[in-house]
């Protein structure tokens, strides 16, 4: 990868970023977002939240209204060119040029980012991305895979050192999916900064250092995903009972807890990241209660929860 | 400047030229065939020379310019629109290319190509009638500019367009009838004095006279009125594309 980076720069710097569109819509609303070089950062947000919109203002796509944005610290108006250089653009969609076989359409693509011919980089990227042996075959010609592999090669050809992969493994099946993530894995070590949108969020429970929230156009949330699953992920200790229970008994009131599967289990809620967590208290009071288990087991909210809470709270 | 971007443009929408090669050489000829079929030999015949010119050889600059004005304008609309329509206008808009250069690529490739049917225009011709250049370098002249300015003002109606029917209806409804109203196929000293003048709002008169100037050293107007339209015409083909890199018109949200 070229280096233009500046040390001690984030990869992307986006301050007070606000895009309202023609018809009124504002899609931006006033973002601030900071991405580390070398870092996956996935920016999670429901439909129309403002993820691709974000995603096309920082690639010069589409105009803000207001606000900056930088790319390993070059502004991306005053200093286009540079800013772009650094940055390739894997697109939601499946747009591509039909006609062109693939070969021409990643030494297109690298030329239209003012990059010498480099056969040797290309072929060993198609190879890398099981497109070699499909070089010559016209893109129309390929499958929906294939086609986003062949995005993926486009926007890599010009060895950005930030990678733009917006909804990377929509409509594609599971070992393309798991392809793609040693393929982020890959880059992740040459040192390519990546921000990942998805609506997989096993996936960037299984990719990204960093979560972003994004919601009503608004990011809601930046955090450390170790950091984000501790902090706001809970835990259930479901208990299941030897003999079933009409109600809660009234002491036990205090704790969250339910009764579940018609009084055959008791499900207590907690957060994880808790010193007290209330578990000794519940023990403590099954025993007074004479409430006796025959098995019990531990579950983790997983990101998902975590992101249905925090976008429904907003 | 991105030259390496420029090129990458430029040869991409020549490949384009040579897979539909047939769309893009062959039917041209054809339709140049059959105009000198239809009007050169058999009305041609009939018809007596015009200021000295042979019927057949004095419809070659009309029917170049007829030719050079549909294919610039078709070819530079449909480049632009094509990846606006297909999505793929992404990789340029995000590309470290100014407007500039993403004009001189896509409107450099129209005229190119605009410029070599119109000399494959101009060969079919040498079959079926005597040609004559008497000033090749004006004609060259009018030839490029011809090119570029449509080929811009192609470009134009590709960022307007919204759909198919769109980049069809200037071509269709505006620059043929102009054209063929223009001159191409007569001398507008040959209308009655009302439409001669109605004629001269009509900016392809100037177009094809310069262009037939070239040819025979006869115009409907002076030569210098010529150069001065084309050019003029250029330049508000320039300001236009100007205000809509600026406003990011149809192309940026």
């Amino acid at each position: 990868m070229s280096k233009q980076t500046q040390p001690a720069q984030a990869a992307i710097s986006v301050s007070n970023l606000n895009k309202t569109y023609e018809n009124g819509f504002k899609a931006l609303d006033d973002v601030s977002l900071e991405v580390k070089s070398g870092e996956i950062f996935a920016l999670l947000g429901p439909n129309g939240a403002g993820k691709t919109t974000l995603i096309s203002t920082i690639c010069g796509i589409v105009r803000p209204s207001n606000g900056s944005i930088k790319v390993n610290g070059f502004d991306n108006a005053k200093d286009y060119r540079k800013a772009r250089q650094c940055v390739g653009l894997v697109p939601q969609e499946l747009t591509t040029d039909a006609f062109e076989t693939v070969w021409r359409a990643v030494n297109f693509s690298r030329g239209l980012f003012g990059k010498k011919p480099n056969d040797a980089y290309l072929e060993q990227l198609l190879k890398d991305l099981s497109l070699w042996d499909k070089r010559d075959s016209q893109i129309r010609r390929l499958s929906g895979g294939m086609k986003r592999r062949v995005l993926i090669a486009k926007a890599l050809s010009h060895e950005p050192e930030v990678l733009f992969l917006d909804e990377p493994t929509a409509g594609v099946d599971v070992e393309l999916r798991k392809s793609m993530w040693a393929l982020v894995g890959k880059l992740r070590e040459r040192g390519v900064t990546i921000v990942l949108t998805t609506h997989y969020i096993e996936e960037a429970e299984e990719m990204a250092d960093r979560i972003g929230i994004i919601s009503h156009g608004k990011v809601i949330l930046t955090e450390d995903k170790t950091k984000l699953m501790k902090k706001l992920g809970k835990k259930e200790l479901v208990l299941e009972l030897q003999s079933p229970l009409k109600k809660l008994p009234k002491g036990m009131g205090k704790l969250d807890l339910r009764l579940e599967d018609d009084g055959n289990r008791i499900v207590y809620t907690y957060e994880s990241a808790k010193e007290e967590n209330g578990v000794a208290s519940l023990l403590d009071s099954l025993r007074d209660e004479g409430i006796r288990c025959k098995d019990f087991n531990t579950r983790e909210s997983s990101l998902e929860d975590i992101f249905v809470t925090l976008v429904k709270e907003k | 400047m991105n030259i390496r971007g420029i090129a990458s443009i430029y040869k991409f929408e020549m490949a384009r030229m040579r897979r539909t090669l047939g769309q893009s050489l062959i039917s041209p000829v054809i339709s140049t065939v059959l105009y000198f079929i239809v009007f050169g030999s058999a009305i041609g015949s009939r018809i007596s020379d015009i200021d000295g010119v042979n019927y057949g050889a004095f419809i070659v600059p009309g029917l170049m310019m007829l030719t050079m004005l549909s294919q610039s304008t078709g070819n530079a609309s449909f480049g632009i629109y094509f990846p606006r329509f297909s999505g793929t206008i992404y990789e340029i808009l995000s590309a470290p290319l100014s407007s500039l250069e993403i004009v001189l690529g896509y409107v450099g490739a129209a005229a190119t190509k605009a410029m070599i049917i119109g000399i494959v225009v101009l060969a079919t011709a040498g079959f079926f009638v005597p040609l004559e250049i008497q000033h090749p370098f004006i004609m060259m002249f009018f030839l490029v500019m011809t090119c570029i300015t449509f080929s811009l003002l192609g470009f134009i109606i590709g960022i307007w367009a919204d759909g198919f029917e769109k980049l069809q209806i200037i071509p269709l409804l505006v620059i043929t009838p102009l054209t063929f109203l223009g001159g191409s196929f007569y001398s507008i000293n040959m209308l009655p004095d009302f439409w001669q003048k109605v004629s001269l709002l009509n900016p392809v008169v100037y177009l094809v006279s310069g262009f037939r100037w070239s040819f025979y050293e006869h115009s409907d107007v002076s030569i210098m009125t010529s150069v001065t339209m084309i050019m003029v015409f250029m330049l508000v083909c320039l300001a236009i594309i100007g205000v809509i890199f600026k406003t990011g018109y149809r192309l940026k949200n």
